[in-house]
């Protein structure tokens, strides 16, 4: 009853399962964002929802998008602009930072990779 | 004199041929097998056997794939005015699983069926199936990341759930081939 086919179809599917499953859930995907201005906590907030929040730091604002998933520096003033080219964050631990206007933006997970860093 | 009345008496007659009544007795089947599955808890909303399907992949191997999607159709259609849920979200998500799943169906016919059997079908329309419900939910109910952890759960469920239909389609047909084509076959 079962064909060659038939059998392949079953492998391919079980391996697409298997790739979803690690997409989903393996690694860790970041749940809530920090964003710091000159070492200070300005915003803790949860990485489900659209939103865009603006910090200023000693070179004018930075803009900081949040999407569902994932967050990322859209726009800073800082001169080599290497935390806007860090693009978007999705993972836990993930963190970009523009130092020169002292902002920076960190993700979070179920668990923590690192205690504390130092910048 | 010709009076408007007369209107009155011209009949319109849709003849009814032996396919339709048979897309009909089958849609009908399809459609009760539903509701059947309506009353069976879910864990997770859209986790379903999918027994219509059965109905649906028979047709197909039958019948062709006309007559599949208009059994499935019929069967989407009058499972919501049964459910009371025409054009809610259940509905939309529904008749987009449909519409993929007999996409897929219609290019997955065309398999050489020596290697790839109803199992295969099965197999492939659930994924169908379930992506395109999907699809739908994540671009218009719940945009973002909400639905990516449940994934594997759909994904897998469209596996298990369509390999079963598969097996029961294949079992259907068993008879049948083997009385008229394949009497050796076992």
């Amino acid at each position: 009853m079962v064909r060659a086919g038939d059998a392949g179809v079953l492998l391919a599917g079980t391996g697409l399962v298997i790739m979803l499953a690690v997409y989903a859930w393996g690694g860790d995907r970041g749940e809530t964002v920090i964003i710091r201005a000159a070492g200070k906590v300005v915003e803790t907030t949860s990485l489900a929802q659209t939103r865009v929040v603006s910090v200023s730091g000693p070179l004018g604002p930075t803009r900081i998008e949040i999407e569902p998933g994932r967050a990322r520096v859209a726009r800073d003033p800082s001169p080599r602009q290497l935390c806007v080219k860090q693009g978007w964050l999705t993972q836990s631990g993930q963190a970009a930072l523009c130092l020169p206007n002292q902002v920076s933006l960190e993700i979070r997970g179920h668990t923590v990779a690192y205690d504390t860093l130092g910048y | 004199m010709a009076t408007p009345l007369l209107m009155t008496h011209s009949v319109i007659e849709f003849p009814v041929s032996a396919d339709d009544r048979r897309i009909a007795r089958l849609a009908a089947l399809a459609i009760g097998l539903t509701l059947a599955e309506a009353a069976l808890p879910s864990p997770i909303p859209g986790v379903k056997p999918g027994l219509a399907n059965i109905v649906v992949l028979l047709v197909l191997l039958q019948a062709g794939w006309r007559a599949a999607a208009w059994v499935s159709g019929l069967r989407v259609l009058a499972g919501a005015i049964l459910l009371g849920s025409l054009f809610a979200p259940g509905f939309w998500l529904s008749a987009a699983g449909a519409c993929t799943s007999l996409m897929v169906l219609a290019l997955a016919r065309y398999l050489p069926s020596q290697h790839f059997g109803p199992i295969s079908l099965s197999i492939l329309a659930a994924f169908g199936h379930i992506g395109g419900q999907l699809a739908l939910a994540g671009w218009w109910l719940l945009p973002g990341a909400a639905i990516i952890g449940l994934l594997p759960v759909f994904a897998a469920a469209a596996l298990i759930f369509g390999a079963v239909n598969g097996v029961v389609v294949a079992r259907l047909l068993a008879p049948a081939t083997s009385a008229n084509e394949q009497p050796q076959e076992s």
